[in-house]
This record gives C-alpha cells, sequence and structure tokens, in this order.
C-alpha cells in the first residue's frame, strides 16, 4: 500500500503541482485547502506525512501544526511545512511547534521529492 | 500534465492578481486594516512562491522585492503610502503582463519592471539604513541538481545525539541514518546507555545516540544538510578524521562494524583508533608470519587458531538462566523415576541428570573470564598515586588467567581500587623511611589471584609498614567499636579496620583515610558472598586476602527446613551442625547462647525471627557458621544436607527484603529461599543493642 500524503496550501496550483509531484514519485495524495479543511480530512485516513503551507487563510500553518500535535493519532507524523527564504523565523517558529522540517518555495519536483523521501523514506 | 499544471497556475494567478487589485483599492481607503494588508501579503507571496515552480522565474524575482516591502507593512514596521500602492497596482499589471508573455518568450518592458523594482528597494532600504546587505534576488534557481561531489574520499566521525524531544516533531532519526549511509560507507554505533530504567522511562522521548564512521565523497555541507531539520535540538559534531586513517590503508568495513557493535560504550574514536592500530599490526602478523612459514609451529600461530566470538551478556545470563531451570526439572524427573521405582526411568534419568550438570557446568563456564584485565588496570592507578604520595611502589601480578564470573569481576573493581589505595596510602611508607627501615626504597604491591576448591583467593600483599594492633586498638576504643577491656585475637583486631567509619591515618589525605572505603569493601566482598581476611606483621607488610565464589549464579547451600518451609544457607561459611535440646534452652537462663566444646556461640533462632509458630520440635538443629571471624549459631528444625542450588533472585519487589538473598526452585517444586546470613547477624546485632539500651534506660 502507498504512503498517504496530505498537502494543504490554499494556493490549488501549488497544491495540485505538490500532489502531481508526489503521485508520480508513488505516494497517495489527500488535498486539503487550509487549515480547517485539513483538520476535518485528517481522520479520514491514516497519513504517513502532511505538507502545510505557513499563509494560508482560515487556519495558518502553524496553528494547524499546533492542532495536529495534539492528536493523539498525529502526534508523531512527521509535518513538514512550506516556507520562503525570508521566513526564517517562521521556520523557528514552525519547529516549535512541532513541524519536522521545511521545503523552502519555491522548489522544484524532484527537490520536493528529495526531502519527502528524506522525512518518510 | 506538466502543460495543464502550468495552465492551472497561470488561472490561479489571474485570480490572485484581481484579488490583489481590489484589496489594494480597499486598503489605500483604510490603510491600517491589518487583515486586508494580510491578504495583500499572501497574495503576493502565493504568487512568488508558485512562479518559480511553473518557471516563471522572472516573477519570482520581480515580486521578492515587493513581498520584502509588505512583509515590513505586515510587521507594522512600515506605513502603507499612496506610493506604495501606485507601485503595486503598476506591479500587479507588470505581472500580469509576464504571465503572458512569458510564455511566448517575448521580452517584457524591463525598463519598466527594473523601475519598480528599485523603488521598492528604495523604500525598503530607507526603513533599514544599515541593511548593507543587497536584497537582490534570492529566487535563483537552487541547485541541488548540481553534483558538488568530487572524487575525492572524505572520512568523517559523526556524532548524533538528539534532542529528548525529537519524535515529537514526527522524526524518524533512522531516516537521516539511512540518509547517511546513502552517501557512502557506514559504520554505525547506536548508544542505549542514556535510557533510563523502565519505572522512568518516557516511550515519547528519545534516549539513543549514535557515532558514525562515513567514507564519503561528498563534503561537511552535504553532512550537515542531512541534518538539517534536527540541527537546532540536537548535539552534532562532524570531524573529519581522514588524516587519520593510515594511507594506502584499505578499511574493512564490515569488520570495522563488527568492532564497534562490540564497543557499545560512546568513545567511539578511541574503537576506531584500536581499529586502524590492530590492522597495521595484523598487517605486520602476517608478514611475520609468512616470513616464519618455513618454521615449526610457533605460538603466534597456536594463539592464532583459537578462535572466538563475542556474544552479548544479557543472552550468556539467558542461557545460564534456562540451565537453571533444566536443572530444576531434572532434579523432578530424577525424584520422580526414584519413587516410581521404574529402572528403565531410572537409567534414563541418570543420564539426563549426567548431561545437565556437564551443560550447565560449561554454561557457567562462559561466563567466566580471566581477571587479568582488571589487574592490569591497576598498573595505573598505582603509578599515578604513587607520584601523588611521594612514594616508589612497583606492582606485580600473578594468576592473572585465573577466571572468575564476570559480574564477580565487575563487582571487584572498586573494592580492590580501595585496597590498593589503603596498601600505598598506609601501608607502604616513604622511601626515607623504607632506608631508614633496612628496606629498598621501593616498595612493593603484589597482586595474586588463585583458585582454591569452589572458590578464588585473591590476595594484596604490600611490604610497607604493617598494621599497628595498638593503634588500631586505641583507634576503636575510641570510636566506640569495642569495649575497653576487650579481649581480641589479632584476626580480630585486623578485622576492624573494616568497621564503618574507622581510620587510623593520622591526617585524612585524598586518597584515603576518611574511613569510609574499608568499610564499602567488607560490604561490597559480602554482596559476592565472599569474605576479607587480613594478617600483618609490624614492619614487614600486610596481607589482605579475598575470598570470593566462583560464580554468583549457583550456590553450594545446606538445605535446611523450618516449619514447612524450605531454607538454604551458603554453605561456604559453614563450620557444623550441632543438636539442641530444651535442656540447652533452658541451661542459658533465656539468653541465646549455647555451649559448644567449652566455647560459648551466640545463636539466631530462625523460628522465632520469621515467626513461624508450627510444631517446634523438641529437638532443634544449630548450624553454626563463622562471620567475620565469630561462631554465630542459627537454630533450625532439620537439616537435609548439602544441595547445590541455581540462585534466582527475589526480582525487582522484594530484592531489598534483608536477610534473604535469594530463592531456589527444589526438585519437587517447592520454593526455597536463600538465606543471607552476614545481613541476618547484622540486624540481629543491632536489635541486641537496641534491646541493651532500653534496659539501661
Amino acid at each position: 500500500m502507498p504512503k498517504t500524503i496530505m498537502t494543504v496550501d490554499d494556493s490549488a496550483s501549488v497544491r495540485q503541482m505538490v500532489a502531481y509531484t508526489l503521485k508520480e514519485a508513488g505516494y497517495g495524495v489527500v488535498e486539503a485547502c487550509d487549515g480547517v479543511d485539513a483538520l476535518s480530512k485528517i481522520d479520514s485516513e491514516s497519513f504517513s506525512l502532511i505538507i502545510t503551507d505557513l499563509n494560508m487563510p482560515k487556519m495558518d500553518g502553524i496553528t494547524l501544526i499546533k492542532e495536529l500535535r495534539v492528536k493523539p493519532k498525529i502526534k508523531f507524523t512527521p509535518i513538514l511545512m512550506l516556507t520562503t527564504e525570508s521566513q526564517n523565523e517562521k521556520k523557528m517558529e514552525g519547529k516549535t511547534a512541532g513541524a519536522t522540517g521545511w521545503i523552502v518555495k519555491p522548489f522544484k519536483p524532484e527537490q520536493l521529492v528529495a526531502v519527502v523521501k528524506k522525512v518518510i523514506g | 500534465m506538466i502543460d495543464s499544471l502550468q495552465q492551472a497556475f497561470i488561472e490561479e494567478t489571474r485570480e490572485l492578481l484581481g484579488e490583489l487589485e481590489i484589496t489594494l483599492l480597499a486598503v489605500e481607503d483604510a490603510p491600517t486594516d491589518s487583515e486586508l494588508i494580510a491578504k495583500l501579503f499572501r497574495a503576493l507571496h502565493t504568487i512568488k512562491g508558485s512562479s518559480a515552480m511553473f518557471g516563471f522565474d522572472d516573477i519570482a524575482l520581480f515580486t521578492h522585492d515587493i513581498e520584502t516591502a509588505y512583509d515590513l507593512i505586515r510587521n507594522g514596521k512600515l506605513g502603507v503610502t499612496k506610493q506604495i500602492i501606485d507601485l503595486t497596482l503598476l506591479a500587479r499589471d507588470e505581472i500580469s503582463n509576464m504571465l503572458v508573455k512569458t510564455g511566448n518568450h517575448t521580452q517584457i518592458n524591463e525598463a519598466n519592471t527594473k523601475k519598480i523594482i528599485e523603488s521598492f528597494r528604495e523604500i525598503v532600504s530607507s526603513f533599514n539604513k544599515t541593511e548593507k546587505k543587497q536584497l537582490h534576488a534570492v529566487v535563483e534557481p537552487q541547485s541541488s541538481s548540481i553534483d558538488k561531489s568530487s572524487d575525492v574520499f572524505h572520512h568523517f566521525h559523526i556524532r548524533f545525539i538528539p534532542g529528548k524531544d525529537l519524535f515529537l516533531t514526527g522524526t524518524n532519526p533512522l531516516m537521516l541514518i539511512e540518509e547517511l549511509r546513502e552517501m557512502g560507507s557506514l559504520v554505525l554505533s547506536a548508544h542505549l546507555d542514556k535510557t533510563p530504567d523502565f519505572t522512568s522511562l518516557n516511550p515519547e522521548e528519545c534516549y539513543c545516540y549514535w557515532n558514525a564512521f562515513l567514507k564519503t565523497t561528498k563534503n561537511l555541507d552535504d553532512l550537515q544538510d542531512v541534518f538539517i531539520f534536527v540541527a537546532d535540538n540536537s548535539e552534532l559534531t562532524f570531524e573529519n578524521i581522514s588524516n587519520e586513517i593510515p594511507k594506502d590503508f584499505e578499511i574493512d568495513f564490515a569488520k570495522l562494524q563488527n568492532l564497534v557493535s562490540q564497543n557499545d560504550n560512546d568513545d567511539f574514536r578511541a574503537v576506531l583508533k584500536q581499529y586502524f592500530s590492530v590492522q597495521k599490526q595484523e598487517k605486520q602478523l602476517e608478514i611475520n608470519t609468512t616470513q616464519k612459514q618455513t618454521q615449526a609451529t610457533n605460538s603466534h600461530s597456536e594463539s592464532d587458531s583459537v578462535s572466538s566470538i563475542r556474544v552479548s551478556s544479557e543472552k550468556l545470563d539467558e542461557l545460564v538462566n534456562l540451565v537453571g531451570e533444566l536443572v530444576t526439572i531434572q532434579a523432578t524427573l530424577s525424584q520422580v523415576a526414584l519413587s516410581n521405582n521404574n529402572n528403565d526411568m531410572i537409567s534414563i534419568s541418570e543420564e539426563v541428570e549426567r548431561i545437565t550438570w556437564s551443560l550447565r557446568d560449561s554454561a557457567l563456564n562462559i561466563r567466566m573470564l580471566p581477571i587479568g584485565s582488571t589487574f592490569s588496570k591497576f598498573k595505573r592507578l598505582v603509578r599515578d598515586l604513587s607520584n601523588e604520595l611521594g612514594k616508589e611502589v612497583e606492582l606485580s601480578t600473578d594468576g592473572a588467567a585465573t577466571e572468575l564470573d564476570k559480574t564477580v569481576i565487575e563487582k571487584l573493581n572498586d573494592p580492590l581500587i580501595h585496597i590498593i589505595r589503603n596498601s600505598i596510602d598506609h601501608g607502604v611508607e616513604s622511601p626515607e623511611e623504607r632506608i631508614k627501615a633496612g628496606k629498598p626504597s621501593i616498595g612493593k604491591v603484589h597482586l595474586s589471584a588463585s583458585q582454591s576448591g569452589g572458590n578464588v583467593l585473591i590476595k594484596i600483599i604490600d611490604d610497607g609498614a604493617g598494621l599497628n594492633k595498638e593503634a588500631i586498638r586505641e583507634k576503636a576504643i575510641k570510636s566506640g567499636i569495642i569495649a575497653e577491656n576487650a579481649e581480641l585475637s589479632d584476626s580480630e583486631l585486623y578485622t576492624l579496620i573494616f568497621a564503618p567509619g574507622f581510620s587510623t591515618a593520622k591526617k585524612v589525605t585524598s586518597v584515603s583515610g576518611r574511613g569510609v572505603g574499608m568499610d564499602v569493601v567488607r560490604r561490597a566482598i559480602e554482596g559476592l558472598r565472599g569474605s576479607v581476611q587480613v594478617s600483618s606483621e609490624l614492619g614487614k607488610g600486610t596481607v589482605i586476602t579475598l575470598k570470593l565464589p566462583l560464580t554468583l549464579a549457583i550456590i553450594d547451600g545446606l538445605l535446611v527446613k523450618i516449619g514447612s518451609d524450605h531454607y538454604v544457607l551458603p554453605l561456604s561459611s559453614i563450620e557444623e551442625c550441632i543438636e539442641l535440646t530444651q535442656d540447652d534452652v533452658k541451661k542459658a537462663h533465656g539468653r541465646h547462647v549455647v555451649n559448644v566444646r567449652g566455647g560459648i556461640i551466640p545463636y539466631i533462632n530462625l523460628r522465632e525471627r520469621f515467626r513461624i509458630t508450627e510444631n517446634r520440635p523438641k529437638i532443634e538443629q544449630i548450624v553454626i557458621a563463622s562471620i567475620n571471624n565469630h561462631h554465630v549459631g542459627f537454630v533450625v528444625d532439620q537439616v537435609f544436607g548439602q544441595h547445590q542450588t541455581v540462585l534466582k533472585s527475589l526480582g525487582k519487589y522484594y530484592e531489598k527484603v534483608e536477610g534473604i538473598s535469594g530463592a531456589t526452585i527444589l526438585g519437587d517444586g517447592t520454593v526455597a529461599l536463600i538465606l543471607d546470613i552476614n545481613k541476618l547477624t547484622e540486624n540481629e546485632e543491632l536489635e541486641e543493642t537496641k534491646l541493651a539500651s532500653n534496659s539501661f534506660k
């Protein structure tokens, strides 16, 4: 069974790009358009990894990570955040909230796969 | 597919640009509305981020500076001005143009975009004039595909101690290790020694840490990249140790991994060093043996032929445990065979017994180690101590090949250190004193080990001043250990040096003299079911003899019965068994003493001690044991005789019960408790003193 990854991003194109790349790499993908959507879908499946953007309407990425980390099911699931170079302090904030690592935007498909592989194999 | 994704991006960006325009106009009316500003930033951020991914690098480059300005606005560091809004609107139009034209590779109005970027940069730099760093495009395509590696091999020692909260960030450290493994040839050592015991273990925390040796063509940056997500809350060291590896050296990674796996201590570098030096030696040896091939068998090839394998001590414990179970079952089998009077079965059970005992002996033998390794450690100790104390001392040893149970050897280390320290500090005199006394100026400390029956004798012999009986006596009276009129034999006097709080040293040195050492020594040795003896001659030297059992797993015991329960007393300290009649008890007038061939021996009535009330026999038995050169009797109902048993611990909950050192299962399946007679005697003494002091009041 392929590992399933949830990608959370308010930008449909980024989301689709992530989803497409990961599917090509052999992963299953579930998409969510913001933190609230992600939380509503999180119980539907068991995810090997969650990739979330940080700047999102309704619920931002940091809040989402904090919300996820209190769920026993997600407590030890890797969470990657999508950040930009200018957001170094965000990286630290995200790590404190419980993120496993980050992917710096912009990224190329092979870079995304490399980071995902690094985290969940 | 990529094309359709790109189309989706263009459509989405158009939407965003539309949104951006509306929001910009709204912000013009309400310049402090943080909600709107956040929305602006988000739109720009998304445009920048996704455009680079879909190949619109120019948009990303262009939007970067605008985003930087809006980041400042969002954080309240910069106010929204009409100029900014005008510029952003212009920029929005340019982005919209870029979306169309990039597809056709047509040049856009570069002058225009340049002007807009310059303006935004000015705004940003006017905010932070000290910012000398040029905020030019960061959005250069990342060059992960460029292979930075070269053909040169680097050798790294990597130490990775993850933060305890590692798992709580969803990190799997093994993935990181795997990533390292993919970079070259890896030798890994995982350390679990920081893992607390079960009661204080938090399964959500990471206690494991790693040492690794990596041969790779990658450089330090690549290694650090592996740990980038965990670098901030882990302890990480990377050390290029290429120059420590001998030139033209072929590393056998399987062999090195083996070596490393056997040493689970953190001193990874030492293991590496050892490997390299051993390899060098082996190479040398190889050369030597080829040279000597024409010669007849030599000692080298003999020692080579004794091959050995390393097994973890847990596995051995498990084996010994199982053999113990087998011994118990075998005893049951013999009993059943005998009681059924079935000759066939008896002969089988005898055969099983024979094999079981030899299996037991070999299993226990595996745990045996020569004591030599412990001895050699003391060479350094003696050297350091004699320097510190300004004495000249030479250490010699014999019987290094004497084998002892691994646990015994380990637990023997500290007591031996104490004794040697004492010998050098109190025993061996200063060179001047020695010359005055007509001795050679260099003092001698000799360690010897030998086997005697089921015991091992370890002697620590020094040729120092010897023990001063009078000084010991005075000191013991002073510290209230003995009464002023007490009559003690020499050996009893010497034994006093092991009493708690005893020290005759004139001054307290850092080495010894606080009177804690020797007390601890006796306890440790008794904990190993051993005993300590001292003999000394004033002016000539002191001999301290430690008598230790060969193994802790098996105990030679005397099986006795009190009431309906069985007990085992350790045979090594038992001297004889005599009867105790009601008459004897009456003659003693309520005191727990018995007359044995004219001598008075105190006894402990185990029946009373264990509060067993049922069926007290008319004639009881006293088992007389020698404890610290004193005779003490233990009153039991019945003595069955010698019984060799496999010692089982009582488990965590009962291990602290005083006076009981363990349990064993008898042939018929009943449990017999093994008595710790040293502890029983100690406790009895304590109670007696308490009683005595109470009666004085």
